[in-house]
């Protein structure tokens, strides 16, 4: 599917690229953008990117596949990214990822059938003194229990 | 005690609240001065930096080269990804504006024009804080062109953030700017190192969040105040942040030099169930682990923790109780070190998800003995044979936890198991003599 840049973002990158001296450095966060208005990272995003940005495809494909942050596929409306590194595994991390992977019915990386959620299991999210966490999207829940991460589950449901 | 980073006065990342308590205080001193004296105020306060390393950050900042025709540059980085660390959020939502601070300090007595500010993906929230507190700063003409006519100097900079996208590497100094650069974030072959060779190849430093948020106490208070504080070798506050099997966990900021148990009993509340201490890490998971029967009268400096065998880190301790699974904990180390190897250094690349094998291997109960030294003999080829310091880092808890804790990890693989094949070399030969003729 054909991708271009809404007018939004075409200011947006504008506002970006002053802060270095040469277009590519503005990649990370162009592809951002490219992310938000699109859903995630496809190749004729990439194709775009790099021609707004003067970069060979190739060069954006390199950054796309290298971070973690950019999905390569559609994720769900709710992206659960649940923190299973040491300090929240050693507060019950993986209680709360087996059980909502359960109420998901989907395992890592998935999307339900409605498109409503994907989950992720990432590696430390820097809440070690809040553990355990998920995040939904770009927002954090932090110091929580299996039944909390549920009900946070449910609620997102009736939205 | 004082607190120099995190201080407990409400409404600090606000811009009006930061100068009501003698914000920029520093700034508009260290204008007055000589940049070389700057440099030479924050080598003699003995600030070591609060990243991992804990290289000594004023002589850092003079191996800048004096005269140069290329941009200089100052990289913050705030990329915070080693498990069990979680200091420098604290710092962009509490206390922004004394980070703002010590960056402009550091820019004018490097000479750097722009500062980035490298902030890992994940951290939208923190990300737009401070950007907020930068925007305020903006405005008030504290950074940017305005700072000419504020502090009536020529001398101005520019302080730009940059969204990491989730990569652990990213944290190391090279990694990093590879990644400003907009490329993958690879680590770069050292020397030269970044004051020769940084961002787009021109002199860059490179300094912690928490590092630079010190600068502006050492210039308003003098470097021999600040040499006092702690442990005379490492001196200053350490924000410690304590995570895993504790009452309270969190950020407690504390002279360096508190003892390791102090922290764990007094300050986070103990054990909960008062239970007996199998291991701590006492930096950050790609620290040495030490045993529950190792730490008292642990110092938490840099210091005091090298001559028990272990390393101060990024502060970040974690402790584990006597019902903790340590090769299950182990093992997620190495999932993480694995998941985070950029692919570069075939050791690390490889080595990574063979420890993890064996140490799956072990958890499913089909470890033998000859595991346990397997699993040193990965580690040691690796430690010492990357470019950069993830080699380490994925080594490092793997050897000194099966060393430290090598009857836990016997006890694990008890099963002594028989290999029927003996370890022969199969490969093609031109000779049908058995083996034993070819090896005489």
């Amino acid at each position: 599917m054909e991708f271009k840049f809404s007018s939004k973002n075409l200011k947006k990158i504008e506002e970006i690229l002053p802060k270095y001296p040469s277009k590519k450095p503005a990649v990370m966060s162009v592809l951002y953008l490219a992310q938000e208005q699109n859903g995630w990272i496809s190749h004729e995003v990439m194709e775009e990117v790099a021609r707004v940005l003067e970069m060979h495809p190739e060069e954006v494909l390199g950054v796309v596949t290298f971070y973690t942050m950019y999905h390569q596929k559609q994720m769900g409306k709710y992206h659960i990214q649940v923190c299973t590194n040491v300090s929240c595994m050693l507060r019950g991390a993986y209680e709360i990822y087996d059980k909502v992977k359960e109420k998901l019915g989907i395992e890592n990386m998935e999307v339900t059938k409605d498109e409503m959620f994907s989950i992720e299991e990432v590696e430390c999210m820097g809440s070690c003194g809040t553990a355990p966490m998920i995040a939904v999207n770009e927002d954090y829940y932090e110091n929580l229990t299996k039944e909390k991460a549920l009900e946070i589950i449910s609620s997102l449901k009736k939205n | 005690m004082e607190k120099i980073v995190l201080p407990e006065i409400k409404k600090l990342h606000k811009i009006d609240v930061y100068i009501e308590n003698g914000g920029f205080k520093a700034v508009k001193k260290a204008f007055k001065q000589a940049p070389d004296d700057i440099i030479d105020q924050v080598k003699k306060s003995g600030l070591r930096g609060r990243g991992g390393a804990a290289f000594l950050a004023g002589l850092k900042w003079s191996f800048m080269p004096k005269t140069t025709d290329k941009p200089k540059y100052l990289c913050v980085n705030g990329d915070e990804s080693e498990p069990g660390s979680f200091k420098d959020r604290q710092i962009f939502e509490f206390n922004p504006h004394q980070l703002i601070e010590g960056i402009l300090i550091t820019c004018y007595a490097i000479g750097a024009k722009i500062a980035y500010v490298y902030i890992r993906g994940e951290y939208h929230k923190w990300i737009k804080l401070f950007q907020k507190a930068l925007d305020a700063a903006y405005e008030e003409g504290y950074i940017g062109e305005k700072m000419k006519k504020k502090f009536k100097t020529d001398f101005f900079c520019d302080i730009y953030i940059h969204k990491g996208a989730g990569a652990y590497i990213c944290g190391e100094e090279s990694s990093l700017m590879n990644s400003i650069e907009g490329k993958r974030g690879y680590p770069r072959v050292k020397p030269p190192f970044p004051a020769q060779f940084g961002l787009w190849g021109c002199p860059t430093t490179i300094n912690n969040v928490e590092t630079l948020t010190n600068v502006p106490a050492i210039i308003n208070n003098g470097w021999e105040w600040f040499s006092k504080i702690g442990e005379p070798k490492h001196p200053g506050t350490i924000l410690y942040g304590i995570s895993g099997h504790v009452n309270k966990p969190g950020i407690y900021e504390l002279p360096s030099g508190t003892l390791l148990t102090d922290l764990i009993y007094n300050y986070a509340g103990g054990v909960p169930g008062n239970k007996k201490i199998l291991c701590v890490i006492p930096g950050g998971s790609s620290m040495p682990p030490l045993r529950g029967d190792q730490i008292e009268g642990v110092k938490m400096d840099a210091e005091s923790l090298k001559a028990v065998g272990t390393s101060i880190g990024t502060g970040g301790i974690i402790v584990m109780d006597e019902n903790t699974d340590l090769v299950k904990v182990l093992a997620r180390i190495t999932k993480f070190y694995y998941h985070e190897s950029c692919g570069q250094c075939t050791p690390c690349r490889e080595g990574t998800g063979w420890m993890l094998k064996i140490l799956n291997r072990i958890i499913r109960g089909e470890g033998s003995i000859k595991d346990i030294d397997l699993l040193i003999t990965v580690a040691s080829n690796i430690e010492g044979n990357t470019i950069c310091a993830l080699g380490e880092a994925a080594a490092w808890p793997v050897k000194f936890m099966v060393q430290r804790f090598r009857d836990y990890f016997e006890k694990r693989v008890s099963k002594e198991i028989v290999i029927p094949v003996a370890n022969k070399v199969h490969s093609m030969r031109q000779t049908l003599n058995p083996l034993a003729d070819i090896t005489e």
